[in-house]
C-alpha cells in the first residue's frame, strides 16, 4: 500500500486532471504567444516611428516585469477598475502577453538576418513586396527564428506552474494540494517534478525533429 | 487618484526594504550559480565520459523542472525528509543558485570552447598542470568573455527571484500583494514592484556593463 | 551585326545620398544586341547606376524608356513588369538560399510570371543545362563555388527572357581560377545576341567583346567611346590616368 500511493485512483484522477489543465493553458498560450511575437516583432523592423514606440514598450514591460507580478496584475489588480477575470484567462492572458514579448526578439532577429540581396534579388525578378516576403523572406526567417521560439515554448510549459499562484490549480496546484493532504512531500513532488521533465523533454525533442526536417544547407543552427 | 499616490508613497520604503531581500537572494544565487557552474563546465570541456553523463543529467534536470516545483520539493519535501532546519531565504538561494548553474554553465563552456586550443598547448608547453592552465589561463579569458552572457542571466535570476514569495520569502513581490491586500490599492502597488524589478534589471546590467569595459583586454570584443 | 533601334535609353539619372550626389545626370543608350561596359574607380557610381536602371534604387531624377516605352516609376505594377524584362547579375550573386539551384531558376517563373510548374520546371532545367550544372539542379547555394552560384545567378535571370542584362562586377567576389568558367558562360550568353550593360574590372575580356566603354567617375560620366580608343586615346587626362592604371594591373590581352 504504501508504495502504491501513486497508483491510487483518487491520486492518479487528481494528477490527470492537473496535467489536463497545464496543457489547455499551454497551448493556447503558446500559439497567441507566437502570433504576438510575429505581429509585434514584423511592427518593431516595418512599423513606423509610433508603432515602434507602443511595440517598445510594449517588450521593456512584459519583459522587464516579473511574470509573477505581470500575473497579479491581471488578476488581483484588474478588479481595481472594474475588469474581473478567472483565474484561468488570467493566466493564459498573461502567459501569452509575456510569451509574445520574448518572441518578438527572436522574430525581428529572423527578419534582420534575411540579407539585403535577397530582397534586391527577388526585386530585380519582378517579385512584389507581399510575394517577396511571402516567398523569399519568411520562409528563411522562419528557419532561423525557430530555435529561439522553440526555447521560448520550453520556458513556458515550466512558468505554467506559476498559474498556482493566482488560484488557478493546474499540475502543480493538484501536487500541492495532494501533498498537503498526504503529508509525502518529496515524493508527490518528486512525481510532479517528473511530469514536467516529461513535457519540456518531449517538447524539445518535438521541436528538434522539426528544426531537422526543415534544415538547409546553409541554414544550419550551432546550439 | 491623489490618494493612491499617497499610499504609494507611504508604502515604499517598506517595498525597497524588499528590494533588498530581493538583491541578496539574487546575489547570492548568481554566486552559487558562477561557483557550481564553472565546474560544470570545465567537467564537461574537459571531463570523462561518466562525468560528462552525470553533468548532462543534472543539466537536464536543473533546465527542465519549474523553479515552483523545485521550491516546494526543497523546502517542503526534501528539508524535513533529511532532517536539516533551513530558511526560505536560504532555500531559494540554494534552489536558484542550482537552476542558474545549470543555465551558467552554457555560458561558460561556450567561452571556453572559443578560446583557441593554442592557449592551453602553450600553457602546457611551460610545464603547468592540467588544474593550473585552466586556473591561470583559460578561465581569465573566458570568465571575460561570459560577462554578456552572465548579465541576461541576472535578468533572468532576477524576475525568477520573485517566485520566491510562494515560500514566504519577504521580497518585493510578497511585500507588495501584503501592502495591496490591505490598502485595496491592487493595481498600482503590483505595477510599482514591477518598476522596481525593471529599476533593478537596469543597475545590474549596467554595472555589468561597466565592469566588462573595466576588465576589457585589447583584441578581445564579444 | 547589332541593328541601330535604342531598346534601352535612359536621361539625365540622377541619385543623391544625403546631401552627396552619387549618379549626375548620367544618360545612355544601348540598342539591341549591344555590349556596353562600365568602368571606372570603385565609388564611382557604377552599381548605383546599374540598380538605378532596375529601379532597386530610386533614382532622384531622371527618365527611362525600354522599347521606346517610357517607364513609369510611380506605377508599381509597370515596375514589376519591367523588371521581369531586365535580368540582373549581382557581384554576390544573391542566390535565393533556402531553395535548390532548380528551384532558384523556377521559382521566378511559376510565382512572378505565372508558368505552370511542369513546363517551369524544363525550362530552367535547360538554362542550367546551358550553363553547364545540369547535374548540380539539387544543391543548395551553400553547397556550391563561387563560380557555380554565379553561374546558377545567369540561369536564373536567363530563364526569364530577359530583353537586356545588367551585370555588376560578376566575376569580382571569386577566386582567380573560378573567373573564367563565368566569363566563358557570359561569352556565349553575348554570342547568342544578348543586350547587356556590364561593370567590370576584367578589362581584358571586356575590351574584346564590348562595342563601347563608358568610363564613369564621381558619378559622372566622363566619356564614352570605343574600347581601343578609350583605353589609348582617350580625351580626358583622368580617362587615361585611369585606363594606364587598370592595363598594368590587369594586362591586356587582346
Ligand atoms: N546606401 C548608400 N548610402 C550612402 N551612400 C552610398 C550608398 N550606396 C552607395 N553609396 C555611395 O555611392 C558612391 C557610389 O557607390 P557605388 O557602389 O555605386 O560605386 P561603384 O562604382 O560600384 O564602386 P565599386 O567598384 O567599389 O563597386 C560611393 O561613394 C558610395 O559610398
Ligand atoms: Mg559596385
Amino acid at each position: 500500500m504504501e508504495e502504491l500511493f501513486f497508483l491510487q485512483p483518487e491520486v492518479v484522477s487528481a494528477l490527470v486532471k492537473g496535467f489536463c489543465v497545464s496543457v489547455k493553458l499551454i497551448v493556447p498560450s503558446a500559439i497567441f504567444g507566437f502570433i504576438i511575437g510575429i505581429i509585434v516583432g514584423a511592427l518593431m523592423i516595418y512599423g513606423n516611428a509610433f508603432t515602434k514606440k507602443i511595440v517598445d514598450g510594449y517588450v521593456l514591460i512584459f519583459r522587464g516585469f516579473p511574470l509573477v507580478v505581470q500575473l497579479f496584475i491581471w488578476y488581483f489588480g484588474l478588479p481595481y477598475i472594474g475588469i474581473y477575470l478567472s483565474p484561468f484567462v488570467a493566466a493564459v492572458l498573461g502567459f501569452s502577453l509575456c510569451s509574445g514579448a520574448y518572441q518578438s526578439e527572436y522574430v525581428r532577429g529572423a527578419f534582420l538576418s534575411v540579407k539585403t540581396g535577397q530582397t534586391m534579388a527577388a526585386q530585380a525578378l519582378g517579385f512584389s513586396k507581399i510575394k517577396m516576403v511571402f516567398f523569399i523572406t519568411l520562409p528563411q526567417a522562419f528557419r532561423r527564428a525557430l530555435p529561439g521560439c522553440g526555447n521560448e515554448i520550453i520556458y513556458l510549459i515550466k512558468y505554467s506552474s506559476l498559474a498556482y499562484m493566482i488560484t488557478c490549480i493546474e499540475l502543480t496546484g493538484e501536487g500541492k494540494i495532494i501533498a498537503s493532504d498526504s503529508f509525502r512531500y518529496t515524493e508527490t513532488f518528486m512525481v510532479i517534478g517528473a511530469i514536467y521533465l516529461l513535457m519540456t523533454s518531449v517538447t524539445a525533442w518535438l521541436l528538434h525533429r522539426l528544426e531537422y526536417r526543415l534544415q538547409l544547407p546553409g541554414f544550419e543552427q550551432y546550439s | 487618484m491623489m490618494e493612491s499616490l499617497i499610499i504609494l508613497y507611504g508604502a515604499l520604503p517598506y517595498l525597497l526594504r524588499g528590494s533588498l531581500v530581493t538583491i541578496a537572494v539574487v546575489v547570492g544565487a548568481m554566486l552559487l550559480g558562477l561557483v557550481v557552474g564553472i565546474c560544470i563546465a570545465a567537467g564537461q570541456v574537459y571531463g570523462g565520459k561518466w562525468l560528462r553523463r552525470i553533468i548532462g543529467v543534472y543539466i537536464w534536470f536543473f533546465r527542465g523542472v519549474p523553479l515552483l516545483v523545485l521550491l516546494f520539493l526543497f523546502y517542503f519535501g526534501l528539508c524535513s525528509l533529511l532532517n536539516i532546519n533551513l530558511s526560505a531565504f536560504t532555500v531559494s538561494i540554494i534552489v536558484l543558485g542550482l537552476i542558474t548553474s545549470a543555465y551558467q554553465s552554457q555560458i561558460f563552456r561556450g567561452a571556453i570552447m572559443s578560446l583557441p586550443e593554442g592557449q592551453l598547448k602553450a600553457a602546457h608547453a611551460l610545464g603547468m598542470s592540467d588544474r593550473k592552465a585552466v586556473m591561470l589561463i583559460v578561465l581569465p579569458q573566458a570568465l571575460r568573455l561570459s560577462i554578456p552572457g552572465w548579465s541576461n542571466e541576472y535578468s533572468i535570476v532576477l524576475k525568477d527571484s520573485a517566485v520566491t514569495y510562494a515560500l514566504g520569502v519577504a521580497e518585493i513581490m510578497a511585500r507588495a500583494h501584503f501592502v495591496a491586500s490591505r490598502t485595496y490599492e491592487q493595481l498600482p502597488m503590483y505595477f510599482a514592484a514591477g518598476i522596481i524589478f525593471l529599476i533593478l534589471t537596469y543597475l545590474g546590467t549596467k554595472g555589468l556593463r561597466i565592469l566588462e569595459n573595466k576588465v576589457k583586454i585589447p583584441g578581445y570584443s564579444s | 551585326m547589332a541593328d541601330k533601334t535604342p531598346i534601352l535609353r535612359i536621361e539625365n539619372m540622377t541619385k543623391r545620398y544625403g546631401d552627396k550626389e552619387v549618379l549626375k545626370d548620367a544618360s545612355l543608350s544601348i540598342n539591341k544586341g549591344e555590349l556596353k561596359v562600365l568602368i571606372g574607380p570603385s565609388g564611382g557610381g557604377k552599381s548605383t547606376f546599374l540598380q538605378c536602371i532596375n529601379f532597386l534604387v530610386k533614382p532622384d531624377r531622371g527618365r527611362l524608356w525600354l522599347d521606346g516605352r517610357e517607364i513609369i516609376r510611380a506605377r508599381k505594377k509597370e515596375i514589376y513588369g519591367y523588371r521581369q524584362k531586365v535580368g540582373m547579375i549581382f557581384q554576390d550573386f544573391n542566390l535565393f538560399d533556402h531553395l535548390t539551384a532548380l528551384r532558384n531558376v523556377r521559382i521566378a517563373l511559376v510565382r512572378v510570371k505565372g508558368m505552370n510548374k511542369d513546363e517551369a520546371q524544363d525550362r530552367a532545367i535547360r538554362e542550367l543545362d546551358r550553363v553547364g550544372l545540369k547535374s548540380y539542379m539539387h544543391q543548395y547555394p551553400a553547397e556550391l563555388s563561387g563560380g557555380q552560384k554565379q553561374r546558377v545567378s545567369i540561369a536564373r535571370a536567363l530563364a526569364m527572357d530577359p530583353e537586356i542584362m545588367l551585370l555588376d562586377e560578376p566575376t569580382s567576389a571569386l577566386d582567380p581560377e573560378l573567373i573564367s568558367e563565368v566569363l566563358d558562360v557570359i561569352r556565349d550568353v553575348r554570342s547568342d545576341g544578348m543586350t547587356m550593360i556590364m561593370s567590370t574590372h576584367q578589362i581584358g575580356f571586356a575590351s574584346e567583346m564590348a562595342d563601347e566603354f563608358v568610363f564613369l567617375e564621381d558619378g559622372f560620366i566622363v566619356e564614352t567611346g570605343p574600347p581601343e580608343k578609350i583605353l589609348y586615346k582617350a580625351q580626358y587626362a583622368r580617362t587615361r590616368e585611369f585606363c594606364s592604371k587598370i592595363t598594368e594591373l590587369y594586362g591586356n590581352s587582346f
